[in-house]
């Protein structure tokens, strides 16, 4: 292929790659979601639930964090129809990478909550307000922001996690470039096209997070907040 | 308990141990309403321990407290509604750090008290007033002198119209500069009839405002008394002993 | 046939793909090593050049998805003439992707040595090279035990996405199990299962080694 018939070809491919590209932010929002609501509960429960609470979700941090993303997309797939009702591919993609995500962002949050200091626990409880009002209008708030440098991390390893749920046949980005390259043969452009535009998204999401960081930051704390919680959560 | 009606706070054999370290054996006192007395002793955990029994954020082994006239050892209190009425002081401040110094003062009042804001506003403002940091109402935590900050979280306690405030060690983690203008808010509060139990080893404070210093040395209340007899003529050598390195320490 | 007699069949067949994905692993994790060394050395002391290319290099791999690219190398590279196995094209891509994220793990290292090593060095008249050689790569390289051992366990999980590119591991066999017998769930069930144990080993083993290892008094950096 000339070089003209190669811009011809990258022109042409965009609207379907970014059809593509729609769907992989459609499942990385969605499952971020998912991972966040149920990845606070599970947080709180191990920091502040009884000693079988907290083993419970021990073992289900362990388990989501040691079984590989595409093991788990096809247990979910597969299992659905197992036991009898049917997931879509789609569905059953943001389910699995969303229970993952949960027991990373657990991880996530739990580690801010420890990180606040106890003495905020503790003058909250001297003015009177109960376990419950503490945590959520003087530990949350606090813990989201010590939570966003990981968190960030954490919505990389999904963008980058979603690519796999091609394997479970949901049209997503790469799929969409599969089916470009299968009518076309330019395996090496396309991909690496492919390629760029998850490098775009990666940047573009930990660019505004860094603005929502600095935006909610609180005024003087913002160099202490950042060193403490620095270190990623391994994927 | 029927005595007198202006005993605020009965403190009745309190024993507290951590595993096989006893902190608290048997430790006993009363506080009359107005009164203001300052807790002395070697650093350890007894005095903040004993602090945090009364508030509850600790649980004392054995003994009772009351707290005008309600047993607030009592299993069946609550004690978070208890807390409204005891406001406590930290050593390092323990301000709110993600709210302004005006949030940390009417937090109580909006979230515990239920009140509608501008009143919570009205009254925080009035307590900032009364510690001399209006200005800084909306200033952050970091962004203020440790003095300023500890004089804020004076006026957050306060705005709960408390009966009684616990102090623990309210100067120790501060500047020496700053020491002066937090102690000032202490003894105007001493002087305007607030009732206050202080841990500190700031002499002057004690010997100026106090009605009753008491001396907490290994679990037991060794000696208590009124400053002049404490200082001047204390019965107890140990009390001799500790005072003399603490003058020696602090050059009161 | 029922779940059991399933299990013996698929076993053997299991142990063949883990051997593999075992294979992979600790293949790719070691190229990644050499590879990841160098890249933060570049980034740390060499020119303006090289600094910019292994910065490049560390953030495309760190900022696009494994599987893109295992395509590339698999299917991208033949158009170039370059014809790979899936085990060699997974051993490389996977190899490439490890590098990149082993070279943040070492660049971290390598800075949290108090300068005052490099000094003391070149004080006693060590050249760059000598220094960085005998005095900062071994310390570092102790420093980064624990995030290593993080990307050990990373590796031997993502080794699964080779399946994509028909890698004979762990997940391939599986699937020809499960698609022989159309019992896809419990399959993969018993390969989730394989998966936790051999993730669970791996992590004691490494804590084992990690403990061993450590010198007394040395504050580790974390992460």
């Amino acid at each position: 292929m000339s070089i003209i018939d190669k811009v011809i070809l990258i022109w042409t491919s965009l609207p379907p790659l970014a059809r593509g590209a729609l769907v992989t932010l459609e499942l990385t929002i969605l499952l971020l979601g998912m991972g966040l609501v149920v990845g606070i509960f599970l947080a709180l429960g191990q920091v502040y639930g009884s000693y079988p609470v907290s083993l419970f979700i021990t073992c289900y941090e362990r388990f989501f964090r040691s079984i590989p993303a595409l093991v788990l997309l096809f247990l979910f797939f597969f299992g659905s129809s197992y036991f009898g009702f049917s997931l879509s591919p789609f569905l059953s993609a943001v389910l699995a990478l969303g229970f993952r995500s949960s027991a990373y962002q657990s991880q996530i949050f739990r580690g801010a909550i420890q990180s606040i200091d106890e003495g905020q626990m503790m003058a909250a409880r001297t003015l009177g307000m109960s376990k419950f009002q503490a945590i959520w209008n003087i530990i949350l708030p606090q813990a989201f922001r010590l939570a966003i440098p990981p968190w960030s991390n954490e919505y990389s390893s999904v963008l980058k996690d979603t690519s796999l749920a091609y394997a479970v046949g949901v049209i997503e980005l790469v799929r969409e470039g599969r089916y470009i390259i299968v009518r076309t043969f330019e395996p090496m452009l396309i991909y690496i096209i492919v390629a760029i535009i998850y490098f775009f998204f990666t940047y573009a999401g930990n660019f505004i997070l860094g603005f929502i960081e600095g935006k909610i930051a609180v005024p003087g704390y913002e160099r202490k907040l950042g060193r403490r919680m620095g270190g990623s959560v391994e994927r | 308990m029927s005595r007198d009606n202006n005993l605020l706070l009965t403190v009745d054999s309190l024993h507290k141990s951590y595993g096989n370290e006893i902190v608290l054996k048997g430790v006993s006192f009363e506080l009359k309403r107005g009164e203001t007395k300052v807790i002395i002793g070697p650093s350890g955990t007894g005095k903040t321990t004993l602090l945090r029994c009364i508030n509850g954020l600790t649980k004392p082994d054995r003994g009772r407290i009351w707290l005008d006239g309600i047993e607030i050892t009592d299993p069946k209190i609550n004690m978070d509604s208890i807390r409204q009425n005891i406001g406590m002081v930290f050593q390092n401040f323990n301000l709110f750090t993600h709210l302004t110094a005006l949030d940390n003062v009417r937090i109580g009042l909006i979230k515990v008290k239920k009140m509608p804001k501008k009143i919570a506003t009205e009254i925080a403002m009035n307590m900032l007033e009364k510690v001399g940091l209006a200005e800084k109402a909306h200033f952050y935590p970091a962004q203020l002198s440790g003095g300023q900050q500890q004089r804020v979280s004076i006026a957050r306690a306060l705005a709960m119209d408390p009966k009684l405030i616990l102090f623990d060690e309210p100067t120790s983690a501060l500047d020496p500069e700053l020491i002066g203008e937090v102690l000032q808010v202490m003894k105007n509060l001493a002087e305007s009839g607030m009732t206050m139990l202080v841990v500190s080893h700031e002499m002057g404070f004690a010997r100026s405002v106090c009605d009753e210093i008491i001396f907490l040395e290994g679990g037991v209340i060794v000696e208590q008394g009124p400053p002049e007899v404490m200082f001047n003529c204390p019965q107890n050598p140990r009390t001799r002993e500790f005072l003399f390195k603490i003058s020696e320490l602090y050059g009161e | 046939m029922n779940f059991f007699e399933l299990l013996r069949e698929m076993v053997p067949h299991l142990m063949e793909g883990t051997l593999v994905t075992l294979q992979l692993t600790a293949t790719s994790i070691s190229v990644g090593f050499i590879i990841g060394i160098f890249l933060a050395l570049g980034r740390l002391y060499g020119t303006k050049p090289v600094q910019a290319f292994c910065s490049g290099y560390i953030q495309f791999f760190r900022g696009t998805p494994l599987l893109v690219q295992l395509f590339i190398v698999y299917y991208g590279l033949p158009r170039y003439g370059i014809k790979l196995s899936s085990f060699a094209a997974a051993l490389i891509g996977l190899g490439l992707n490890s590098a990149a994220y082993q070279a943040e793990y070492f660049r971290g290292a390598i800075q949290s040595i108090d300068e005052g090593q490099m000094m003391a060095a070149r004080a006693v008249g060590m050249s760059k090279f000598q220094a960085v050689v005998n005095i900062i790569i071994p310390q570092a390289l102790r420093i980064v035990i624990p995030s290593w051992s993080n990307e050990l366990i990373y590796t031997l999980k993502y080794s699964s996405v080779a399946y994509m590119i028909g890698a004979p591991e762990l997940m391939a066999q599986a699937k020809f199990i499960a698609a022989e017998n159309f019992r896809y769930f419990e399959v993969f069930v018993v390969v989730a299962i394989i998966y936790l144990v051999i993730v669970v080993l791996v992590s004691r083993i490494l804590d084992l080694i990690e403990r061993k290892v450590r010198i007394p008094g040395l504050q580790f950096f974390q992460g």
